[in-house]
């Protein structure tokens, strides 16, 4: 039996987990609060997911860059190679806040979507 | 758009408490809200956070600062609050009125019956944590670091060292790492983090990047721009332990070592400040020392989420709301006193439309010059004459007195300002 510890990022409390693991599967969860640290532990200690959150350039927009965001997390090792497709990304304001950006980034199956309303350069 | 003289709340801020207190107060019943930006936009610094965390609370949500934001902004729009941008409050009396230098308006005089400060805070900078070295170029404070990546797209620099583990350090280390930076090293003079665990998880550990705990800045190097730092290990008392001192090249040392209220117009208005949190002493209202004057947010102390900022925010606003909406009730029992025809001035300058009720009210005056004829003293109402009585002459060396009596209170109850002449009767 092995047991891992992680820091819960589900929420900003910071529960300590253990996770014991029995070769690649996991048999109990410590530490947790709520049912959201059972989910990130199982997760973390198989396939570690995060949220994202970058810019993409706006020529003709109030600021020249929009913040976009992953509408769900997608998987850590990903992160590197989303973020090239989104340093890719140019558009054109006007913009709304959760207008599709990207869809299904990289077959992630999850959306890069628009953090804000961008109005157009006056 | 066109600015009153006279609001029933004004809020100073549009960050999130302020965009909260707005939007409750319009909610409890009060009808003009003014808020007060001096941005160019609203939102306040969520709209440079652009990574997600926010709003787990209030809206069930995992959003990044922007998105909180739009959202607040979306309903405070919708509920028809006016809002005066590029906007700087130079100046708050106790009497809450502002005074305001705007780029569409220019010089401002604005009353409220409350106000709402939501001015947020501040980052400590290099100054107020005394870091010995030279003074180059390439030492910002994280915020303005995060501004120029997030907003207005420059890079501060290539290679950086963070001094201070708080939650704006830590994410611009994941930041600029994601934008081609390198991020060296994190230092905290601190036995322990002073942000987040889960921001050291996901923005250092993730990503690689060492913290150093016990640790601080001994000398910065560089003379036109950083070179580098030297680090230094302390003891429990921040004394530097000789021989641990470690050179670390770099062209860019970001500061994230605490924010502080922000309360230069809190000082202005006379409201008491706590030398322990920085911002006034509030009630569970959040109302600060001067009766009318509220304060919201960071302003009050730093928040560690934006949902309790918000949460501060509304019970702020419901609250401002009140008072205002008593406050005007208090000021529409009163009718001014105007001075009309050879008349300088009147004591008192308003009056109580109940006071008739209970006695005699003597009006004190002096003419403008003196008329050497019978004349007449006359009270008028908008419409009609209330009270008219003769005198041989008037000198304005001698004080004239007219006295309502309570029969005249049902005349009084109906008029909105009461207005004294005296003229010759020769001319009436």
């Amino acid at each position: 039996m092995e047991e891992r510890n992680y820091i819960c990022t589900a929420c900003p409390m910071g529960c300590k987990l253990i996770v014991r693991m029995e070769g690649d599967e996991v048999v109990k969860i410590l530490g947790n609060r709520c049912r959201k640290g059972e989910t990130f532990g199982r997760q973390e200690a198989i396939a570690p997911q995060r949220m994202l959150a970058s810019t993409v350039r706006v020529p003709n927009g109030f600021h020249p860059l929009l913040p976009v965001y992953t509408k769900g997390s997608i998987p850590k090792r990903k992160i590197l190679e989303v973020l090239e497709k989104i340093r890719d990304v140019e558009v054109m304001a006007p913009i709304k806040a959760e207008d599709v950006i990207i869809a299904n980034v990289i077959g992630t199956g999850v959306d890069v979507i628009a953090s804000r309303d961008m109005p157009a350069k006056n | 758009m066109l600015i009153k003289k006279q609001y029933d709340v004004v809020v100073i801020g549009s960050g999130p408490g302020g965009l909260a207190a707005a939007i409750d107060a319009k909610k409890s019943g009060a009808d003009d809200i003014l808020v007060i930006e001096r941005d160019v936009e609203l939102g306040g610094i969520l709209l440079q956070c652009i990574h997600n965390g926010f709003g787990l609370q209030t809206f069930k949500e995992d959003l990044p600062g922007p998105e909180y934001a739009q959202r607040y902004i979306n309903e405070a729009r919708t509920l028809g609050i006016t809002f005066l941008m590029d906007t700087m409050v130079m100046d708050v009396t106790s009497q809450r009125r502002l005074y305001l230098s705007s780029r569409d308006f220019g010089y401002l005089e604005v009353d409220a019956h409350a106000i709402v400060l939501a001015m947020g805070c501040r980052e400590r900078t290099r100054a107020q944590v005394r870091l010995p070295g030279y003074r180059p170029n390439g030492v910002f404070t994280a915020g303005t670091a995060q501004r120029w990546v997030n907003v207005e797209g420059y890079m501060p620099g290539n290679k950086f060292v963070i001094l201070g583990s708080g939650d704006i350090g830590m994410i611009m280390a994941r930041r600029l790492t994601f934008e081609g930076a390198h991020v060296e090293r994190v230092l905290e003079i601190q036995s322990y983090l002073s942000g987040l665990s889960r921001n050291y998880v996901q923005c250092l550990e993730d990503w690689g990047i060492p913290l150093q705990l016990n640790h601080t800045i001994k000398k910065i190097m560089g003379k036109n721009r950083v070179e580098a730092i030297e680090a230094v290990a302390v003891d429990e008392k921040w004394n530097f332990i000789p021989g641990t001192e470690e050179v670390i090249p770099c062209d860019t040392l970001l500061l994230s070592v605490g924010l502080i209220p922000e309360n230069e117009l809190s000082k202005k208005a006379g409201v008491a400040l706590d030398p322990v949190t920085g911002g006034p002493f509030v009630d569970e209202h959040f109302q600060t020392s001067v009766p009318g004057i509220f304060a919201a947010g960071n302003v009050v102390h730093v928040y560690d989420l934006v949902d309790y900022v918000s949460m501060a925010g509304s019970e702020a606003g419901r609250s401002a709301a009140e008072f205002a909406l008593a406050e005007k009730a208090r000021a529409a029992r009163y009718i001014p006193l105007v001075p009309g025809k050879n008349v300088r001035y009147i004591v008192p300058h308003k009056l109580d439309k109940k006071a008739l009720e209970k006695g005699d009210i003597s009006l004190q005056m002096r003419v403008t010059r003196p008329i050497e004829e019978d004349v007449w003293l006359e009270v008028r109402g908008d419409e009609n004459s209330i009270v008219r009585r003769s005198e041989r002459y008037v000198r304005p060396g001698e004080m004239v007195t007219i006295v309502l009596k309570p029969k005249m209170a049902a005349e009084v109850e109906k008029t909105g300002k009461l207005t004294v002449d005296i003229y010759p009767k020769s001319e009436a």
